[in-house]
């Protein structure tokens, strides 16, 4: 048997692509279906989320659902607001911490010649595997110690250190070249305008990933406000929602606002990723460990 | 960038000693500018991920409640250990074989997936491809919320949860089945729901290293004797993209063992019931933040990220780049 090369990135459509379409498709479709559904339900009047047997697809829209999330508080009388306003602050400063963080020490890591260099990326490679939820404990002690409880800096400092974001960067600096980054030096640049004029620059794609990477763990998590937060009103909204969906088997009302609070916190993972979809793909193609 | 400019000597007023002076003040100043830029990550990564990996290591040797302190354990430290391989009856009943099977059908088999995901997403045309791709990552994105809404909902035990529902109408079943609350089929359900959201970064990376591949390597296989697709991954493909492999690896490791909050997500309780969606993860918290037995459970976690590391070296000797 004889086989034609496999035809990698095809410009036009032939027929063998179809076999590949007929799984794909259908798959993406099973894939896609439960958000989906969380539009729909999202969408539901109350008299659709009772009804038996249960239809997958809204008749009747309405946006009832998310005008009663927003009036909602929670049992101690802190608005949905509060907690909006809370999770957006704190993703957007722990992105651009992440940033100048990663940036830096990627820098440094690529291009500057220092003893421990090999080690410390060999450290972090190794760090890639670190499953963060088996240390809770020791690091709800140090948290703990350091102060960092109940304060609002708690959604963000500990989740700063992030070795994928460093692995991802350091490996695009590798690719800007090194007389780039001479050339300046002889201009009289100093390593701080070197990274903002050169480097921030020249690996957005990166930076785009590193921020999306870092917009899903913090915006999603409700691990700070479950653990180190008492103040009510420092708490996240990913927290708030589950409140809201702890109590959905009590009332059915509340599966229409938990669907509504669901898709809230899905839409801005789903609009961020789309927009910088092609610097995500860029981003990975040096994301091999070597 | 002009302000910033340092004056220099230049090479025809300046002494050599002068220069080589200018020259290691420029070292020292480049080593200390080096030592900033490494400094905060340095010590957000000493200080949550180095710190309390070792204090895990030093408090599993211990018995700590949280109000006396550490004390060393009994049988020179090692009695959480002997406990955990030798008393612990849910650990070694439930909880490591519901480790094994979760982390390996959705470690391996999740990575299974997604590379042969990618490797039909490379010989689809471009933009076709930009689409199926973004569908098949947004369930890696939902986060929590998210699944306990949706699948719960899905699973629901009472008639109106949708795969009841479906089941009762075709007539499979005569009355609805308690999902998320049965032994049979929890663990069951939480492997689905977690291999819908494996398709993560991994994969992406993975089409990356695909797309990536020279063409004329695949011509120039043809030529020398490659018979059928299978023989073409293997000795083309897959040498080709070593890289991403061990990339998509790694998260795919990580993600098995992280992911392991589904359970309780899905059951609503911890411990999961009868233990059946128990997995390491959930009984490092079931000791740590219910029973308070902190030693133990850094006994716990230890062998977690001892597990972790093995199953990445494994990955590692497949697709590291020997030197």
């Amino acid at each position: 048997m004889s086989i034609k090369a496999m035809n990698v990135n095809p410009k036009k459509f032939d027929r063998t692509q179809l076999k590949f379409y007929a799984i794909l498709v259908p798959l993406a479709v099973f894939m896609i279906m439960p958000v989906v559904y969380i539009f729909s339900q999202a969408l539901k009047p109350l008299d659709e989320l009772f009804m038996f047997p249960p239809r997958f697809f809204v008749q009747k829209p309405t946006l009832k659902n998310f005008s009663d999330l927003f009036r909602a508080a929670s049992s101690t009388g802190v608005p949905m607001m509060r907690y909006l306003v809370n999770s957006i602050l704190v993703t957007v400063t722990a992105i651009f911490a992440t940033i100048v963080i990663t940036t830096s020490t990627g820098y440094a890591l690529s291009k500057k010649t220092f003893k421990a260099k090999k080690a410390l990326f060999s450290i972090n490679q190794t760090a890639l595997m670190f499953v963060a939820v088996a240390v809770a404990i020791p690091r709800y002690l140090i948290i703990d110690a350091i102060g960092l409880n109940d304060t609002f800096w708690v959604h963000i400092i500990p989740y700063l250190a992030m070795p994928v974001g460093l692995f991802l960067v350091k490996q695009f600096i590798d690719q800007v070249p090194d007389e780039l980054i001479e050339a300046a030096k002889i201009d009289g640049a100093n390593d701080l305008n070197i990274i903002f004029k050169i480097i921030i620059p020249l690996i957005k794609p990166a930076l785009a990933t590193v921020s999306i990477l870092t917009f899903q763990m913090i915006w999603n998590s409700t691990e700070s406000s479950n653990i180190y937060i008492i103040t009510e009103t420092k708490k996240t909204f990913a927290f708030y929602l589950t409140t809201l969906t702890a109590n959905q088997a009590v009332s059915i009302a509340g599966a229409g606002m938990a669907a509504a609070a669901g898709l809230i916190m899905f839409l801005p993972n789903l609009v961020i990723f789309v927009v910088m979809q092609s610097r995500v793909m860029d981003t990975m193609s040096h994301s091999g460990i070597k | 960038m002009a302000d910033t400019m340092t004056l220099k000597p230049t090479e025809f007023g300046a002494t050599p000693e002068e220069l080589a002076r200018q020259r290691k003040r420029d070292r020292r100043a480049d080593k200390l500018s080096t030592f900033f830029l490494l400094l905060p990550y340095m010590l957000l990564f000493s200080t949550f991920i180095i710190i309390p990996v070792l204090v895990s290591m030093l408090l599993s040797f211990t018995y700590y409640d949280l109000i006396q302190p550490p004390k060393l354990a009994d049988l020179y430290g090692m009695y959480n250990y002997v406990m955990l391989i030798t008393q612990d009856e849910n650990f070694l009943k439930y909880v490591i074989p519901n480790t094994i099977k979760y982390s390996v059908i959705v470690g391996p088999g999740g990575y299974l997936l997604s590379f042969i995901m990618a490797w039909m997403l490379s010989q689809i045309q471009a933009t076709p491809r930009k689409w199926i791709s973004l569908a098949l990552y947004t369930p890696s994105m939902v986060g929590g919320v998210f699944i306990s809404v949706v699948w719960r909902t899905m699973f629901s035990g009472d008639n109106n949860g949708y795969i009841n529902s479906i089941l009762l109408k075709q007539g499979f079943i005569d009355e609805a089945i308690q999902f998320l609350q049965s032994p049979e089929y929890l663990l069951n359900i939480m492997i689905f729901v977690t291999l819908w959201g494996s398709m993560g970064i991994g994969f992406l990376a993975m089409l990356a290293g695909l797309l990536n591949v020279d063409k004329t390597l695949y011509e120039a296989a043809l030529v020398d004797g490659i018979k059928n697709r299978f023989q073409e991954i293997i000795y083309i493909t897959i040498p080709q993209m070593k890289p991403q492999m061990l990339f998509g690896a790694v998260m795919a490791i990580v993600g098995a063992f992280n992911s392991g909050y589904i359970g309780v997500a899905l059951s609503g309780a911890n411990p999961t019931p009868q233990y059946s969606g128990q997995l390491i993860i959930n009984h490092i918290d079931d000791y740590g933040f219910i029973r308070y037995e902190m030693g133990y459970a850094a006994a716990i976690s230890v062998v977690l990220l001892v597990v972790v590391f093995i199953f990445s070296r494994v990955a590692y000797a497949l697709f590291g780049e020997k030197d």
